[in-house]
């Protein structure tokens, strides 16, 4: 029987040790009782076993039923919004299967999980539907409830993500503000010691979800980030907001875009005033990217196994065109970016793990704030590359599964033409591609990765030792470059040739990754040899980019918009 | 609050047929095939889970079978049962559909008190649908074979349908009864995450060292054992012994099509098909 925890996704995350994560998040394996776990070896029995679970509700039950989920999406009459009876459906059977509430504890009915082992999760229900992630992911918001909220606001509002009776929605964007959330405008009013809230949200997934985590300006007349607040809205509990509409969207068709009117609707505060933004929007934002990165991801391996199948299947001038040179060099390349974000996926994820790790045990009273400060920001450069890079790379995924399909293929007869129109958000939403290139040039700049740089040049290859040498040539090329872009000290240079430079930091680790892996696996090696061609010539040709922007333009690269402004 | 017994079977799961399934003198090579939870017996309990959900009850299931069938009975536990129990013992081996129904309803009756047993409709190793209602028989409660679905759950009745071949019966009936389930009936559960926490580490009390026996014990994860003197069962009646049923003969069946018939369009081969649509239904009816 199918099932999407498949061999490649068992093996990718067997490369990660998550022992002293696990061992911290079950308390050393000191608990007692009929749900305490004993060892890491009884931890990851249980994890395989949640996964082959997923894997198999996503294989079996979610697929079949998500060319009816696109073709219906969800609706609105009256005020009020409905999911496809089929997503209800899913929602249900994985509310059943105890699959919500992955990373909140148990207490409030969660699973524990590492970061990690749900994002995997998300991967294969994404790879399903991805429309179902964004309804499913958003239980995500339970999270940021559990780090920031107090006390009663957990145990009123956890469990109820836990056994799947709400579902979430982060309410952030407004018409003026999207990019740019530091233009929030909507008001949050304190009366008599409560909060209520005035003002349009727009462009809400899942709005109409019961629990909404919605950004607002609690300092009336102040500007910018710094004014904002984090407010906790219970729809099923107040009257008065409105959902105005639903967007009539390109893709993920299952998942409601609202926009919402509140008009003086009862709300709470979470965490402290003005604190909204900066902090909380940020912890909320970083963990919905890496969400995005693990849909994004979820679409590029559906799209490649269509492909597959496809190309094994439709024959011409009598073979099949898997056969042909163009055929099969679009597939080895989908294969290789398939395999390598996902290795660069779980990697990130375990970032996210061990910042969360060391952040429990400072709360403890350990000594650590320097590795707390160094696990944060490498988990802040981490997200937004593997967000930008695992985007970018489904929608070229999804653009050659429809081009191996050729006619059938813009056709809605086949998955890829759906999986097209899916890839198309993720590198859109929870901050577009050029968002997320700002928010990692400053880690990179400052040479955040040089320790992996370091590790990369010590690493003991037994077998791979010439893909190994070549490999810490381009770590050093990357690094010169790196240093000349932050020589030139022109803002707008480094930020012209930030893509560039985000790509080049992803196929580079990316190789740091897969290089050990492939040298202890001889069942990698071929795929190795692939990517390290491919991404050995995409190094010089990214490196040249810049170094021909540098030489030409340098500080003067602004004239490249001069007869582009009209205003 | 109810008391329901669903009775399941671990099967080879002849869904995955490979050229090693058979052994050359025609039995089934269960070496070759993976083992697995009867389908039939997941929409059981399915059915006996749905009943939980609605009225309350206590889902207790049985299996005989080898210690291995200890697999199916943690997936009960995985899906929502509250207890299981394994009827194992090496004197019940080569039991036909008559021994295998004495011992289960030996079982059903030591459990006491029960308000409904469910079955699947069939194995799909021996294909007979016969050991729920011989069990039915043996504990003397009214059976309903075939059943496509439960209409309505009370605390005093219920109200299902069953695949009458030509007809969908509709059927009021009071507790206690026997029903056996097919596949139409539900979409059986998945299992749930934290059920699999729990008894994920369930096993029969021989598995566990001494010093793991008493926690596993109060954490409700040893799965009893009950063997032919835990069931006071006459070794006459179990087991090759009791079994009356001799194979005499195995041969291999290659299935073909039905009779087909090709009728043009034209007006003249539509008549004649209606013709013999009418009379094929008036012979069926007879």
């Amino acid at each position: 029987m199918n099932n999407y925890y498949s061999a490649n996704r068992e093996f990718c995350l067997k490369q990660i040790d998550l022992e002293e994560i696990v061992s911290d998040l079950e308390n050393d394996f000191q608990d007692q009782g009929p749900t305490a776990l004993h060892s890491y070896t009884q931890a990851t029995q249980w994890y395989a076993m949640i996964l082959r679970n997923a894997g198999d509700i996503s294989a079996n039950f979610i697929a079949p039923r998500t060319a009816a989920v696109d073709l219906q999406g969800a609706s609105f009459a009256n005020g009020a919004v409905r999911w496809a009876p089929e997503s209800q459906e899913n929602m249900d059977v994985l509310a059943q299967a105890g699959l919500m509430g992955g990373t909140l504890p148990r207490q409030y009915g969660g699973l524990n999980l590492p970061v990690t082992v749900n994002t995997v999760i998300i991967e294969m229900v994404s790879q399903a539907d991805a429309s179902l992630m964004n309804l499913f992911g958003l239980q995500d918001i339970g999270v940021t409830i559990y780090k920031f909220g107090t006390q009663e606001q957990k145990e009123r509002i956890l469990p109820r993500f836990c056994d799947g009776t709400v579902s979430g929605s982060m309410a952030l964007t407004e018409p003026d503000a999207g990019s740019d959330l530091q233009a929030v405008s909507l008001k949050a009013i304190e009366k008599d010691g409560s909060w209520c809230l005035d003002g349009v949200k727009r462009f809400i997934t899942n709005g109409c979800g019961e629990i909404s985590l919605v950004l607002a300006r609690s300092e009336e007349k102040s500007k910018g980030a710094k004014g904002l607040s984090m407010y906790l809205y219970e729809r099923d509990r107040d009257d008065n907001s409105v959902i105005r509409r639903i967007e009539d969207k390109h893709g993920i068709h299952g998942s409601p875009t609202c926009e919402i009117q509140f008009n003086e609707a009862k709300a709470e505060l979470v965490g402290k005033r003005r604190f909204g933004l900066i902090r909380y929007v940020r912890s909320l934002m970083d963990g919905a990217r890496l969400a995005i990165a693990a849909q994004a991801l979820g679409i590029a391996q559906a799209a490649y196994d269509e492909a597959v199948k496809y190309a094994n299947e439709r024959e011409q001038f009598g073979q099949a065109i898997v056969h042909f040179p163009a055929v099969y060099q679009m597939l080895k390349r989908m294969q290789a970016e398939v395999e390598t974000h996902r290795l660069l996926l779980y990697d990130t994820a375990w970032h996210v793990d061990q910042m969360e790790m060391l952040e429990r045990r400072a709360a403890r009273g350990e000594k650590i704030r320097p590795q707390v400060k160094k696990a944060t920001a490498m988990s802040g450069l981490l997200t937004p590359i593997v967000k930008y890079s695992t985007a970018e790379m489904a929608n070229k995924a999804a653009y050659d599964a429809v081009q191996i399909h050729g006619g059938c293929g813009f056709m809605k007869d086949f998955p890829v033409e759906r999986l097209s129109r899916d890839a198309r958000i993720t590198n859109i939403y929870e901050g577009t591609s050029q968002l997320q290139v700002v928010a990692a040039i400053g880690g990179i700049t400052t040479g955040l990765l040089a320790d992996d740089w370091e590790k990369l040049r010590n690493m003991e290859i037994v077998s791979l030792t010439e893909a190994h040498v070549s490999v810490v040539a381009h770590a050093d090329r990357y690094e010169n470059i790196v240093e000349q872009v932050k020589e030139m000290g022109s803002k707008s240079f480094t930020d012209y040739v930030g893509n560039y430079l985000v790509e080049l930091t992803s196929i580079l680790y990316r190789l740091y990754l897969f290089l050990p892996v492939a040298d202890a696996h001889e069942s990698q090696r071929e795929l190795f040899d692939f990517f390290f061609c491919e991404s050995d010539a995409r190094i010089d040709y990214l490196i040249r980019k810049i170094e021909n922007a540098a030489s030409v333009y340098g500080k003067r690269i602004d004239v490249l918009k001069s007869d582009l402004v009209k205003v | 609050m109810k008391k329901i017994i669903v009775l399941a079977k671990q099967v080879p799961d002849t869904a995955n047929i490979t050229g090693q399934a058979m052994k050359e003198d025609g039995t089934v090579n269960r070496a070759a095939l993976p083992a697995v939870f009867n389908p039939d017996d997941l929409n059981a309990m399915e059915t006996a889970l749905t009943i939980k959900d609605t009225i309350g009850a206590e889902v207790i299931v049985i299996t005989m079978g080898p210690p291995a069938a200890v697999a199916i009975l943690k997936h009960a536990l995985y899906m929502g049962a509250d207890r299981v129990m394994l009827i194992s013992d090496r004197k019940f081996a080569g039991a036909d559909t008559l021994a295998t129904s004495y011992v289960l309803a030996e079982a059903v009756k030591k459990i006491g008190a029960v308000d409904l047993v469910l079955a699947g409709r069939q194995a799909i190793d021996g294909d007979t649908a016969q050991v729920g209602p011989q069990v039915a028989e043996k504990i003397g409660f009214n059976q309903i074979t075939y059943i496509t679905g439960i209409e309505t759950i009370t605390e005093n009745y219920l109200i299902v349908t069953r695949d009458g071949e030509l007809q969908t019966e509709r059927i009021k009936t009071p507790f206690p009864m026997l029903l056996t389930i097919t596949d139409e009936a539900n979409t059986p559960r998945y299992p749930n995450s934290l059920n699999m926490l729990k008894y994920f580490r369930a096993d029969t009390a021989s598995q566990f060292d001494d010093d793991q026996i008493e926690t596993a014990r109060a954490h409700n994860q040893v799965i009893p054992m009950w063997k032919a003197d835990d069931l006071e069962l006459d070794i006459k009646r179990c087991g090759i012994k009791g079994s009356p049923t001799r194979v005499s003969k195995i041969e291999n069946i290659t299935l073909t099509g039905g009779d087909l018939e090709l009728y043009g369009t034209d007006s003249k081969d539509i008549k004649q098909l209606v013709h013999d649509l009418r009379k094929d239904y008036a012979e069926v009816n007879e």
